[in-house]
């Protein structure tokens, strides 16, 4: 339906421009000229920086990245994308420039590359990948991505898949390389990843196709059971011939015998496996009204007496099969979300060859313990390791929590999943795979969902107490009956059976949570499973991690003094590190800088003192910018400061020197996310209990924890990953005693990092927060695209209104069900009813669920 | 009245045949991505794209 919507838009927009502009093409002039008039850039259309970056021929763009796409373009004779995109809203290509050897490792390409079915004459020998891009947003888009061909010769065919964002390329490999062909599409804008899960995406596409190969079949079936079902109400109505009724009866006990042992066994072996195990199950009555109307109509149609209701039989089983392939469809597509996102991690490691030492980029799986490994400044360390050679700091904000980073040297352990930030070293591999420390980390998170106790479904828990009324219900029936006429009775009984047969009150629960879950990716938040909606319905506990949830995960320069024009060399010196405290610097000079870039020319012998900051030469003055340990080390007075103020201020001091004087102090700490104490209080004005379980410093933990107002009791600091896991399930288990034998309080963990994958995986629902590890997403049921908290109330809101939505469905369906059952009892139905009613009810649950506001921003 | 026991299994014989059609059509993956196809229909073809070449 949004698809559709979104093609619709889009194509009124290019009939606009197609119909309006019909001058001759001559006269409208070139593409270049048309995109020059505008006032943005002149490739994406975004307002432009102060110092546009230009061309030769003096347009303005954005960014570099957008002038080498208009570049590639214009050399192509591709400048319809321009007309082809008319007033889209335009995205700033972002360009990597990476080489992208990776791709040619003999292990990735047997992986990801698979020959081309050689069917067609003239398609041997050609091989097809995916590849997952990033930057595709409008129609533009796929045009351009789909001309390919004529950027990289040796690539046959380009296919992009617009909803995931997947291209397929087929091309020749005896002529280009994949590497090639990646790096075309990066030319163009459209940075390509490897795309992980292949398999497990095929599979999804498999099932996908099967359920919607039952739902055709069921749906044909339904149709042609309805249309003798009315040749047969004619019967009903005004009488027909024996023979031919009983030859329509023998026509519609097929079809619908094949509805049920077909597409309908699904139901069948679900009330099968509820009764084994004493589990109530919303198949259990299902089957049960689908028996007996195949039963029950098989015996009439033999004896030729009594009424049948096959056609209710069929279509029972196609409605129902509706609901449960739009659930199945729906998560699948959260999950391929979630696994493309994984994409995104780079997955690839620079390894040195023993013998001829040159450095070779291959895909990190390719890595084996004994392996010399590059790593440079802000890469992802792809394996355990020892460093080897150079001297670097290490942040293990994602692994552990801390987010101050350790000095690492030669000896040290590097942990798969940190990140490198000061400079180039190198490392041999200790371990790789299941084997690393994050290896481990996802083996507890195995484990901890392992031993995640299922919650029952309200509506399960409902349809137990609905089979018995119903069973009950038929007995009284039988028992009315059977004093005036056996076969009434009987008769009486079946068509109470499956006129009440739930078929609204099956099709209520999955609509109206895909209803929700398919409003809440519209917002950027992504539910995987849609059980996470219910179980979030009510409060209970809720667990914060700290940074990133409630914090930056980056620090931030909360106080500045100094002079401002001092900020430029400041910021050229610190632009040199990528440490995250120069990094917040460099942020906070960024207002106080006329112009980009000059400043970094008269800056020389620049040197990073680790741990402790950068010292360098500007216009031949000494300069340094670091902790006061390193300038008091060069000999600069910082008597005159108040150091107590800037600590109490934001944690970490930055002071900056030039020739021996104090000229700048900075205040750098993480602080709260805009809003965080706001949506706490709301958390908890809705009857949260809120806690933070952090591997951040306990000091800085429980400040964050006062500024929020919580119980010093619900604020853990310093927690390992196995700490985080044992403090959810502890919560779990009060949770459970509390609860008695009612349905235990929820307890919801919010996390970003690999150290809290194995608590997102145990709570009752685990929730990451945009920007997180590789891990927390596979654990977590829930994915928020936005960082911090604004939209975990609205996730808690929409849970709680969708909650309001299934119960308002149900009741509806149990009206219908009652009346149904009512008139059954009464012996008043006839198959003409059964056949009116149960679509009736349908099409008012499936109203009330896609009506519903359940995540709209007005609510 | 004859005519139905000829006619009703003829019926049946019609909805089986688009049924197979569907079925074929599914498996074969063309309700894989009802997105894309939309908006590449729209596309001038007034330059070769890559499928002309690969004809």
């Amino acid at each position: 339906m949004r698809a559709l919507r979104r093609a619709w838009s889009w194509r009124t927009e290019v009939g606009a421009l197609r119909f309006t502009d019909t001058r001759p093409r001559a006269a409208r002039g070139s593409a270049d000229e048309d995109v020059g008039r505008a006032t943005g850039c002149v490739h994406c259309g975004l307002p432009l920086p102060s110092e546009p970056v230009r061309d030769d021929a003096g347009r303005r763009f954005c960014c570099t990245g957008c002038l080498t796409v208009f570049g590639v373009l214009g050399a192509a004779g591709l400048e319809d994308f321009y007309r082809l995109r008319g007033d889209a809203p335009g995205a700033r290509a972002e360009v990597s420039g990476r080489g992208f050897e990776e791709l040619d490792d003999p292990a990735f390409l047997a992986r990801h590359v698979r020959r081309t079915s050689g069917d067609e004459p003239g398609r041997a020998g050609r091989v097809q990948a995916e590849l997952y891009v990033e930057g595709v947003h409008c129609s533009a888009c796929i045009w351009l991505v789909e001309r390919l061909p004529r950027f990289v010769p040796g690539v046959v065919r380009a296919e992009l898949d617009f909803g995931r964002r997947i291209v397929r390329v087929e091309y020749a490999p005896d002529r280009v390389r994949l590497s090639a062909v990646a790096r075309g599409l990066d030319r163009l804008g459209y940075p390509p990843h490897p795309v992980l899960g292949q398999s497990a995406r095929a599979a999804r596409r498999r099932e996908e196709r099967r359920e919607l190969v039952r739902l055709g079949i069921a749906g044909a079936l339904a149709m042609n059971a309805m249309l003798i079902a009315f040749a047969l109400y004619g019967g009903i109505l005004s009488g027909m011939e024996a023979d031919m009724r009983t030859f329509l009866r023998g026509g519609s006990l097929l079809l619908a015998l094949a509805a049920v042992l077909g597409p309908g066994r699904t139901f069948l072996r679900g009330g099968w496996a509820a009764l084994r195990t004493r589990t109530a199950h919303m198949d259990l009555p299902i089957a049960l009204g689908l028996v007996a109307g195949i039963v029950g109509g098989a015996v009439n149609t033999v004896l030729g007496i009594g009424e049948v209701y096959f056609e209710s039989v069929a279509l029972l089983v196609f409605f129902l099969l509706v609901g449960r392939y739009l659930q199945g469809r729906q998560q699948r597509s959260a999950q391929d979300a979630l696994e493309l996102m994984h994409a995104l991690t780079p997955a690839r490691a620079r390894r040195i060859d023993p013998v001829s030492g040159v450095v070779q980029e291959v895909p990190s799986e390719a890595l084996q313990p004994g392996d010399r490994i590059e790593l440079r400044a802000g890469d992802l360390v792809p394996a355990d390791a020892t460093l080897e050679a150079g001297t670097t700091t290490v942040d293990r904000a994602l692994l552990s929590g801390e987010s101050r980073p350790v000095p690492a040297g030669p000896g040290d352990a590097l942990f798969a999943g940190c990140t490198n930030l000061a400079g180039r070293v190198e490392a041999r591999v200790t371990a790789v795979g299941g084997e690393t420390r994050i290896g481990g980390l996802m083996a507890l998170v195995q484990d901890a969902a392992a031993r995640k106790a299922p919650s029952v479904r309200f509506a399960d828990r409902m349809a137990g107490r609905f089979t018995w009324t119903l069973l009950g219900l038929a007995a009284v029936t039988l028992a009315l009956w059977w004093p005036r006429s056996p076969a009434a009775a009987m008769e009486h009984a079946v068509a109470l059976l499956i006129v009440a047969c739930p078929c609204a009150l099956g099709l209520a629960t999955p609509l109206a949570i895909v209803a929700a879950v398919g409003k809440a990716a519209r917002r950027g938040i992504l539910v995987q499973g849609g059980e996470a909606l219910e179980r979030l319905s009510r409060p209970g506990r809720i667990f914060l991690d700290k940074t990133g949830t409630l914090t930056a995960p980056r620090p931030v320069a909360r106080q500045v003094h100094g002079d401002a024009s001092e900020a430029d060399w400041i910021h050229a010196l610190e632009a040199t590190s990528s440490h995250p405290l120069a990094a917040a610097v460099c942020a906070a000079l960024e207002p106080a800088l006329p112009g980009r870039g000059s400043a970094a020319d008269g800056l020389v012998d620049v040197e990073e003192r680790l741990g402790r900051g950068l010292v360098g030469r500007w216009h031949g003055e000494p300069v340094a910018v670091g902790s006061p340990a390193l300038l008091a080390e060069l000999g600069v007075d910082v008597a005159g400061l108040d150091l107590d103020a800037l600590l109490e201020a934001g944690g970490t001091p930055v002071l900056a020197a030039r020739d021996g004087r104090l000229v700048a102090a900075f205040a750098v700490g993480s602080v709260l996310f805009q809003g965080a104490e706001h949506e706490v209080a709301a958390l908890r004005a809705r009857g949260w209990r809120v806690g933070i379980l952090s591997g951040d410093h306990p000091e800085v933990v429980s400040q964050v924890g006062a500024a929020l107002g919580l119980d010093p009791a619900d604020v853990h600091g310093g927690v390992t990953p196995e700490g985080k896991l044992a403090a959810v399930e502890a919560a779990l288990a009060s949770a459970r005693e509390l609860a008695g034998d009612d349905e235990p309080a929820p307890v919801v963990m919010v996390g970003d990092g690999v150290n809290d994958a194995a608590a997102l995986a145990a709570a009752t629902v685990g929730v990451a927060v945009c920007g997180g590890a590789e891990a927390s997403l596979a654990a977590a049921d829930v994915y928020m695209g936005r960082p911090g908290l604004g939209d975990l109330g609205a996730l808690l809101d929409g849970a709680a209104r969708t909650r309001g939505v299934i119960r308002r469905g149900l009741s509806a369906s149990l009206v219908y069900n009652s009346t149904a059952a009512g008139l059954a009892m009464a012996g008043l139905i006839n198959p003409i009813w059964a056949a009116i009613l149960m679509p009736l009810s349908s099409l008012t649950v499936v109203s009330l669920a896609y009506r519903s506001r359940t995540f709209d921003p007005a609510g | 009245m004859q005519l139905v026991y000829i006619i009703l299994p003829f019926a049946l014989l019609l909805a089986g045949i688009a049924l197979a059609a569907f079925v074929w059509s599914a498996r074969t993956g063309q309700f894989d991505d009802l997105e894309t196809p939309g908006h590449r229909v729209l596309f001038d073809d007034t330059e070769s794209g890559p499928r002309d070449k690969d004809a």
